[in-house]
């Protein structure tokens, strides 16, 4: 195979730096794989290490500071066929470190090849998440205080099955490369090299002291049969083709006649787990059985099963402008912490609003008719509240007709949660407790 | 007519769908996560992809590098996560990546409250981004635009080569409405344009009158460079002085002057008053109420509503704008798009109604601005 080498723009590195040796070892890799440009994308980090794309003639990506791996990412995605490589410094490491820790756990079929200088180059040689403790840098005392990271534990510990270490002087770094490359599934190799511009400067670090301390760290192999599995892009391909194709929405037709002529508005408020949602969702499909738009606008807190669930209902023949509540011709109350945050919607109430009210709950002062609803004579549970209750909206032909929620039940639930609700409608057929 | 009862973020995701996006990344973020819930449900059976960033930074990275392979891409969030996108923003303006970001706005600033509708970003999408070169920014009124508007913004990421914004708002997104789907006026979908195979390839080449580089995608037949460094045609870094003043002025140029081609607004005249109304988003529906409500009462106001945000259709607000002495612009924030207006009709009598409480502005109120002369 050719070189893929850019003959235009040749390396312009400092003399004598790490990353000018790595460029024709990336090289004779891509040759001893027999790659071509076309099937090659290097995606580049920024710094030194930022430039390696400019001395390939491959596909080319260079993006923004630690983000190389999410370009890649996306790259590997739409083109599973594509070799990814990625050239990134100890910098980009440590700025773009989360997204190495859901690489590696992903393992989507990139190659990383961190040219790891201990120190950022090309902003002056500051301190970087590998330079060691002892070492001099323009960051002054600052590195003294942390510890350097292994790159290679944190990968193995993030659950990368191919991360190896490896100098810039290794004899065997094209093999390593080679190997990392033809890998299916995320590959790392933690290439450490000379930055003779800044860190060799004040810090005495030779190939020979690279390679003693290489002996020294732990050993970085023992995880890859712990953690191999399916490379991503192929699982996620499996999975998806097993998944059906997800339904288009509902069309619901008109086939009962609405209620009323102007704008309808309802609040259903109460507690968690009445499911006031649902109810209000029921309440929307049930106009729209009638040709009616229809406008749904719920309020409760982030946690499930706890605190106030609202839901704000519009129905009108024309299309909604306001989705707010003004004047609400029908209330709902069925648990103190929805009334609470509505409390003073109930000044505003009319003499012509109906306010259907469960047991134990208190109002605040209003004009509004208010009825009270037997939930115990229907033995109805907590969770068929608000469902209950739009039963007696309809019966009192507010908002809807009887006809007009049984349709809206068969559209939203089938089988055996249809039956279920059926049996909430038919088992409450008392009549209103005037309170 | 046939109804169907949706919420405006899954209106996003079938807008998205049938304008032919093919990849969604985002990070869950009240009140966006149903638009990731959505294309997690439509996307993978499709063929098509939908992940789950470690961040939003990843989630928009993700994107870019899709759609640098050439397919179609949408993220998703809210304030704070537009805050993360930010550098990536600069970055898909500047070498012209199309993705179409959904920002459903929640009250800020900060992590504010994540269920509270606003329109507090509309100055932050248009200059959150460092170099400060435009944007294209929608901002849907109801479900029924939530849907439309997502499938022009996919035309105009593509057509343009730039990040679209959707500026939705949790009022609008998380609200289920009922619309007739056969009956909406959707646009033909549009691709990007791509160079005839075989011929030489330069990523950023455009000829003499030429604004929009055609593409093609990283990983086909020919070489494709990407870079966020100040490039030349070639996509190569350049220092020269005269090519990055004509890159930067083409790319402003571009969508600045291209801002007649995508002019989206409702206009609704009234005869026999000084009067008009300009607003955009969610307020419009309590606009539209106020001056349904006036008109009855023999007080006839006009309303504009702007959806087409940014760049700022300056020609037709202008215009329309001619024989009116009163201008209200109302807006969920405490002032952001009213200074436009006012720098562009800077000669008449500006009144600006906002308010910033997780609210929605009451018909009310904007009943009581208008008449209140």
């Amino acid at each position: 195979m050719n070189s893929l080498l850019n003959r235009d723009r040749p390396p312009v590195f400092c003399p004598g730096c790490a990353h000018e040796r790595i460029v024709q070892i990336l090289d004779q890799s891509f040759r001893k794989i027999g790659l071509s440009g076309e099937q090659i994308a290097i995606v580049t980090d920024i710094g030194c290490s930022g430039l390696f794309d400019t001395f390939f003639n491959t596909h080319a990506f260079h993006g923004l500071h630690g983000r190389a791996l999410t370009y890649a990412t996306g790259l590997k995605m739409a083109r599973p066929h594509l070799h990814v490589v990625v050239t990134m410094g100890d910098g980009g490491l440590g700025i773009g470190g989360a997204h190495l820790l859901s690489t590696c756990r992903r393992n989507i079929d990139i190659t990383l090849l961190v040219l790891n200088n201990f120190n950022y180059g090309m902003t002056g040689g500051q301190c970087s998440s590998t330079t060691p403790a002892d070492a001099q840098v323009s960051s002054g005392f600052l590195n003294r205080l942390e510890k350097p990271i292994d790159t290679c534990q944190v990968a193995a510990a993030a659950g990368a099955a191919f991360a190896a270490r490896a100098s810039t002087y290794d004899k065997d770094l094209i093999k390593k490369i080679e190997n990392a490359i033809r890998f299916e599934g995320f590959s790392m190799v933690d290439i450490w090299g000379i930055c003779p511009g800044r860190y060799t400067r004040h810090n005495k670090l030779t190939p020979k002291t690279i390679d003693e301390q290489l002996k020294q760290v732990p050993p970085s192999d023992d995880f890859t049969t712990r953690n191999a599995r399916k490379e991503y892009g192929r699982a996620y391909r499996e999975e998806a083709s097993k998944l059906q194709a997800a339904p288009t929405p509902l069309r619901i037709e008109a086939k009962f006649d609405p209620l009323f002529s102007n704008r309808q508005e309802l609040v259903i408020m109460g507690n968690a787990g009445q499911r006031i949602i649902t109810a209000g969702e029921l309440v929307c499909l049930a106009g729209a059985t009638a040709g009616l738009h229809a406008t749904q606008k719920n309020d409760y807190p982030i946690t499930v099963m706890r605190g106030h669930a609202i839901s704000e209902l519009i129905l009108s023949r024309k299309e909604i402008g306001y989705t707010g509540i003004g004047k609400p011709s029908a209330v709902i109350a069925l648990g103190q912490e929805g009334v609470t945050r509505r409390k003073r919607i109930f000044a505003e109430l009319t003499k012509e609003t109906l306010v259907l009210k469960a047991p134990g709950v208190d109002l605040p002062t209003t004009v509004a008719k208010i009825q009270k609803i037997d939930f115990k004579a229907g033995k109805i549970k907590p969770k068929d509240w608000a469902l209950a209750a739009i039963v007696q909206l309809a019966r009192a032909k507010r908002m809807l007709s009887t006809d007009m929620l049984n349709a809206a039940l068969e559209l939203r639930f089938k089988g055996e949660a249809l039956e279920q609700v059926r049996e909430v409608v038919k088992g409450f057929s008392r009549p209103f407790n005037r309170s | 007519m046939a109804l169907s009862l949706i919420e405006g973020n899954e209106a996003i995701g079938w807008g998205a769908i049938s304008a032919g996006c093919e990849f969604f990344a985002g990070y869950p973020i009240t009140p966006a996560t149903t638009i990731y819930n959505t294309m997690l449900k439509l996307l993978p059976p499709m063929g098509g992809v939908c992940m789950q960033g470690e961040d939003e930074i990843a989630s928009i990275g993700f994107c870019l590098g899709a759609s640098m392979a050439g397919l179609k891409v949408m993220t998703a969030t809210s304030g704070p996560g537009i805050s993360l996108y930010s550098e990536q923003i600069s970055f898909a303006i500047g070498s012209e990546i199309p993705i179409v970001i959904v920002d459903v706005q929640r009250l800020g600033p900060s992590t504010g409250s994540a269920t509270k509708g606003a329109d507090g970003d509309i100055q932050f999408l248009r200059w959150g981004n460092s170099g400060g070169l435009p944007v294209i920014v929608l901002a849907p009124v109801d479900v029924k635009d939530c849907l439309v508007l997502t499938m022009h913004a996919f035309n105009l990421a593509e057509g343009y080569r730039c990040p679209v914004f959707i500026a939705a708002n949790k009022e609008i997104s998380m609200t289920r409405e009922t619309i007739d789907l056969d009956a909406l006026r959707v646009p033909d979908t549009k691709n990007r344009k791509t160079v005839d195979s075989g011929k030489s390839f330069l990523p950023f080449e455009t000829t003499e009158g030429q604004l929009i580089p055609k593409f093609l995608p990283i990983g086909g037949k020919h070489l494709v460079r990407q870079t966020s460094s100040t490039h030349g045609p070639d996509g190569y870094i350049t220092t020269d002085p005269e090519q990055i003043a004509r890159n930067q002025e083409r790319l402003q140029q571009k969508l600045i002057g291209a801002v007649d081609d995508f002019l989206l607004y409702d206009w609704q005249p009234a005869e026999a008053t000084e009067t008009l109304v300009i607003t955009y988003g969610v307020t419009a529906r309590a606009a539209r109420s106020a001056i349904i409500k006036l008109s009855n009462m023999g007080k006839p106001v006009s309303l504009l509503v702007l959806k087409t945000l940014w760049p700022v259709p300056e020609r037709i607000i202008k215009e329309l704008a001619t024989p009116y002495k009163r201008i209200i612009v109302i807006e969920m924030n405490l002032g952001q798009y009213v200074r436009e207006i006012k720098r562009l009709l800077s000669g008449k009598n500006i009144v600006f109604l906002g308010q910033m409480n997780g609210e929605l502005i009451k018909p009310g109120k904007i009943q009581e601005v208008i008449e209140n002369e």
